[in-house]
């Protein structure tokens, strides 16, 4: 009974699309969870059902102990909410942003204050306090936004896409933020399409596809469903390519797959040792030039493609440039 | 590894009380009035709209139209004044607009505020800005020749009851802003009922002088009632009729658009 936060069979219906299909997991106290899928799998729209933006279909949500639709008000003093797109006002300046927040969380101003100059401090945006957001690049914005969703120190903070489009310094300090948190006893739901981010931060992994989860155990659970191991396979030659896919294909009764751009082939097996010798043997005695022959543990990413039936790299968006003001207007 | 340890130090989900309430509003209008103060060019843009009319009807049409027992500067000047304040409520739609857009408005939402402070802020600082802009055509009302000619608390009365059509205005403009979401299409919403309401009333021709079939719409909606009043306030003469009915639509417009406002709010999930 330590949840801090319980879904139950939560639906969500946007006209003609299941937003929301049926999902149900719970976030013990003190752990990260963190909500793994594409663009459009729903992540967002159950963050904002728990936080209390939208009201699901039918199904049950709990925050800290509190019913989300029954007990909003009360949930909302709970609860932390940072932002993919960093929503901090740009002409206030960062400290009149967390300033703010705080009154609306009905701190007293001496409180207030002082925790917007501690946040301040804590996020290393000291310098740059009494400037106006609009001059902060992206990475600023985010922690900013950050620090905004901890001012009323939530016993439960909800990150949508906390890292997306940010540079990977900027990423590993957020990161590190994050789980200072956690030590402190905060308990954490993240939304990521990055599988590193997803096995570095949390216990335990929600996979949603199509607003349904897929999978959901902790890394190690999720690579133990796929079962033994990855023989990976870089040629010399593109024109190899095809010709060791067919040659190893025997060894798997998973199909291979092929990353061209990489010279690259990976294929999930059952065996160890033999396998990998087996394959050396095959592509050596059809003269196929190897680069590179391993054999490793399967990766979150092997787990999501065997799962969902494609690869969990993000589209587009998460090549921004880490440095892009104008993209959150 | 308990509940205790977690728990955070100040009491979680204290009652929402009058006076948080009237705190939280006080937050977001200062919020907003910050945001206006640095702004400048759209503070500058609500006064120049009023400028021109005001000098197009006073320099360049207002030879030509005679209205009875009136000098027409000051027939026309408290219409410019209405103008002013309709016009800076059109702000209200662009910036509940942009805030939807930005996303703000879901970490507001998100928060224990009182949620209709979002609003209540919004049209308070916007009828700060109002009476700036007011401020400024009454000056330059004064120097093009306009006078005011009864007592100083009648006039003041004709100021306030401008300022409180405004601010009744300002939630009209609160409706359209949450129900389009999108701040060029609030801005151009926004403009007709501002144009339908000051271009078919008493503010720069008399009504009498509009076709049969506009006289009735033209005599009666409110932001005529709401001149008559204010040119009685400002010339001396009986005023009780046109100030009854003046009041009357302001707190008729408040009442039922901050109900549709705040409905139109709670349902936005934009």
């Amino acid at each position: 009974m330590n949840a801090a936060i319980e879904v139950k069979g939560v639906t969500k219906r946007f006209g003609g699309t299941l937003a929301l299909d049926d999902v149900s997991f719970s976030v013990q106290q003190g752990d990260v969870l963190a909500l793994l899928g594409p663009n459009g799998a729903g992540k967002t729209t159950l963050i904002r059902v728990l936080t209390t933006l939208l009201k699901p279909d039918s199904g049950r949500a709990r925050v800290a102990g509190l019913d989300v639709q029954k007990d909003a008000r009360a949930i909302r003093s709970l609860i932390g909410l940072a932002g993919q797109y960093a929503t901090v006002d740009e002409l206030l300046t960062g400290r009149e942003n967390l300033e703010l927040i705080g009154l609306l969380y009905h701190l007293d101003k001496a409180v207030y204050r002082d925790r917007a100059q501690d946040a301040l401090e804590r996020m290393s945006l000291t310098g740059a306090g009494d400037n106006q957001v609009k001059t902060y690049s992206g990475g600023m914005r985010r922690r900013l936004d950050l620090a905004a969703s901890l001012i009323g120190r939530p016993p439960v903070l909800f990150l949508d896409e906390p890292t997306t489009g940010l540079d990977p310094r900027t990423r590993n300090d957020l990161w590190q933020f994050i789980q200072d948190l956690v030590a402190e006893g905060t308990t954490v739901l993240l939304t990521t399409q990055y599988m590193e981010e997803a096995e570095h931060l949390a216990q335990a992994i929600v996979v949603l596809d199509a607003g349904r989860v897929a999978a959901q155990g902790t890394a190690d659970e999720l690579k133990d469903q796929l079962g033994g191991n990855v023989l990976e396979i870089q040629v010399t030659k593109r024109a190899d390519l095809d010709k060791a896919a067919s040659l190893i294909a025997s060894l798997s009764s998973a199909p291979p797959r092929l990353e061209a751009a990489l010279n690259r082939i990976t294929l999930p097996v059952q065996g160890g040792p033999r396998v990998l010798i087996a394959a050396g043997r095959a592509l050596d005695d059809a003269g196929v030039e190897l680069e590179d022959l391993g054999i490793r543990r399967p990766s979150l990413d092997d787990v999501f493609l065997a799962i969902t039936g494609h690869p969990a790299t993000p589209g587009e968006d998460a090549g921004q440039p880490p440095h892009s003001p104008k993209a959150n207007q | 590894m308990t509940d205790v340890a977690v728990r955070p130090p100040t009491a979680p989900a204290v009652p929402l009380t009058l006076r948080l309430a009237v705190r939280d509003i006080w937050g977001i209008t200062r919020r907003n009035l910050l945001r206006i103060i640095r702004t400048p060019q759209l503070l500058f843009m609500s006064i120049v709209q009023p400028t021109i009319i005001l000098l197009l009807f006073r320099y360049v049409l207002g030879g030509a139209i005679r209205v009875p027992g009136l000098n027409y500067v000051n027939y026309v000047v408290p219409g410019i004044f209405l103008e002013a304040v309709l016009i800076g409520g059109m702000t209200t739609a662009l910036a509940l607009a942009q805030d939807l857009q930005a996303g703000i408005v879901d970490r507001f939402r998100s928060l224990p505020m009182a949620r209709s402070a979002f609003l209540a802020g919004r049209t308070l600082a916007d009828v700060c800005r109002s009476v700036l802009a007011l401020a400024f055509i009454i000056g330059l009302g004064a120097g093009v020749g306009f006078r005011f000619h009864s007592n100083t608390g009648a006039c003041l009365a004709g100021v306030a009851l401008i300022v409180a059509f405004g601010y009744a205005f300002s939630w009209v403009y609160a409706a359209i802003g949450l129900a389009v979401k999108d701040p060029q299409t609030a801005q151009m919403a926004a403009l007709l009922p501002m144009f339908i309401l000051f271009f078919a009333s008493s503010a720069l021709v008399p009504v009498s002088t509009m076709p049969g079939w506009l006289q009735p719409f033209a005599q009666n909606q409110p932001a005529t009632v709401t001149i008559n009043a204010v040119r009685a306030l400002f010339e001396g003469g009986p005023v009780f009729h046109d100030l009854w009915q003046a009041a009357l639509w302001c707190t008729g417009i408040f009442v039922v658009f901050l109900a549709i406002s705040l409905n139109l709010y709670h349902k936005a999930t934009a």
